[in-house]
């Protein structure tokens, strides 16, 4: 097991024991912020490397898959799970974007199998972010008169983890491999060690929405396992249409997985004030995440292996 | 010599999520200055243990005049008490220079 999964757990054991651990919440922010400037730069120096010919049919056919992720999982929470409009349309919005600290558990689980992937997808995770929110917003709402689009945007597309990422990526993109290469003592070369702190953080943040799963019941934990699985076959079979390696295969089915934890909920807090915020975080951090860190990740490989018909 | 006016201090503590929009109001509302905190405590809507982002509270104060006051208690009541976490309260306080807070 690769050993950043044991702080996580070691998180969220200690907090379910009630220990006193707490990282200072300055530390997280810290943590989150170096963890969305690598991500970014990353995909920054590679996207210098790639032609704009074969990355924008992709990213393409990701902002879609954004844009249909959540319009595919309203009707079901909706009538199925016969939550509030307000909070299916919510939960839409979680799962429809995207988890960073998700997304690192799987590259770092990748590069602990050795497993090679297109590393321009960091890419990905910024595409992703942003369209569920919009839809989100446009399925609790509906396009009235009253909708405030500029403060909208706003909200959506200069939240702190879209300006991280998108910031890294055009900082990496415009100098490339050579100008990122001084900076690397502090990003690249501690990736691993800033990942284990901030699972720790997010286990101990984990457990107290455990402790609130309970309010919500069996359809809430149903949808928060449910929802991912099915998320992923799509992102999967997406991801083998675009002819991506198994790693990127991988990578993109975690992605359509994971459901997010900061974008979203600060969005659609202040767009969709009736939405319930604990519900959507029980879900997503109370179970979701936990689901795709620990067991979802190497299951999602083991149907890239199974789609793109490579013997397991 | 001229007849004292009360100040008062209000004070908000709510969802930091809110921040931006809450100032955006209090500002046209006509509020001059404030003074905000990060703090954390548990209500009616959980724990707000302040560990992250959407999870954190802010204290907000106003010194103000008693006009002011209400216009802002009376503004905050109609638009977040519904769906937000928030609580008011408001005192009288003593101030070095009122005009400056009763202008």
């Amino acid at each position: 097991m690769d050993p950043i999964i044991l702080f996580f757990l070691l998180g969220l054991i200690a907090a379910l024991l009630r220990s006193e651990l707490r990282l200072p919440p300055a530390i997280y922010e810290f943590l989150s912020v170096l963890l969305l400037l690598t991500i970014g730069l990353k995909g920054g120096v590679e996207l210098a490397t790639q032609p704009m010919s074969t990355l924008l049919p992709q990213m393409a056919a990701v902002i879609v898959m954004g844009f249909l992720l959540p319009l595919f999982s309203f009707p079901l929470l909706l009538k199925l799970g016969r939550f509030k409009r307000a909070d299916a349309a919510s939960l839409a919005a979680h799962y429809g974007s995207v988890s960073v600290g998700t997304f690192a558990v799987a590259v770092a689980y990748l590069g602990h199998q050795q497993i090679e992937y297109e590393s321009h997808m960091p890419l990905f995770v910024v595409l992703l972010e942003v369209p569920a929110i919009i839809v989100g917003i446009i399925l609790a709402k509906g396009i009235t008169r009253e909708t405030n689009w500029k403060a909208l945007a706003h909200e959506t597309f200069l939240g702190k983890s879209i300006v991280l990422l998108l910031g890294g990526l055009l900082i990496g993109w415009a100098v490339g491999p050579s100008g990122v290469e001084p900076l690397s003592g502090l990003f690249f070369n501690t990736f691993k060690g800033v990942l284990a702190l901030f699972l720790l953080e997010m286990g101990l943040i984990t457990a107290q929405h455990v402790s609130s799963l309970r309010k919500y019941g069996i359809p809430l934990i149903l949808f928060g396992l449910g929802l991912p699985l099915a998320s992923a076959c799509i992102g999967a079979l997406l991801g083998s249409f675009l002819d991506l390696s198994v790693g990127g295969t991988t990578i993109l089915a975690t992605l359509a997985a994971s459901a997010s934890y900061i974008a979203v909920p600060a969005a659609i807090r202040t767009a969709v004030p009736e939405a319930n915020p604990a519900l959507s975080l029980a879900a997503s951090l109370g179970i979701t995440f936990p689901f795709n860190v620990l067991v979802g990740i190497p299951l999602y490989h083991k149907l890239a292996l199974q789609i793109s018909g490579t013997p397991l | 010599m001229t007849e004292t006016i009360q100040p008062k201090l209000v004070v908000i503590i709510t969802e930091s999520v809110i921040e931006t929009t809450l100032l955006t109001d209090l500002e046209n509302l006509g509020v001059k200055g404030f003074t905000i905190t990060d703090v954390r405590g548990r209500g009616h809507r959980g724990n707000r243990a302040g560990d992250w982002g959407i999870d954190g509270n802010i204290r907000v104060e106003i010194v103000c005049s008693e006009k002011l006051s209400r216009q802002i208690l009376a503004f905050l009541e109609q638009k977040y008490y519904d769906n937000y976490a928030m609580i008011t309260y408001c005192s009288n306080v003593s101030v070095i220079r009122p005009e400056k807070f009763l202008g």
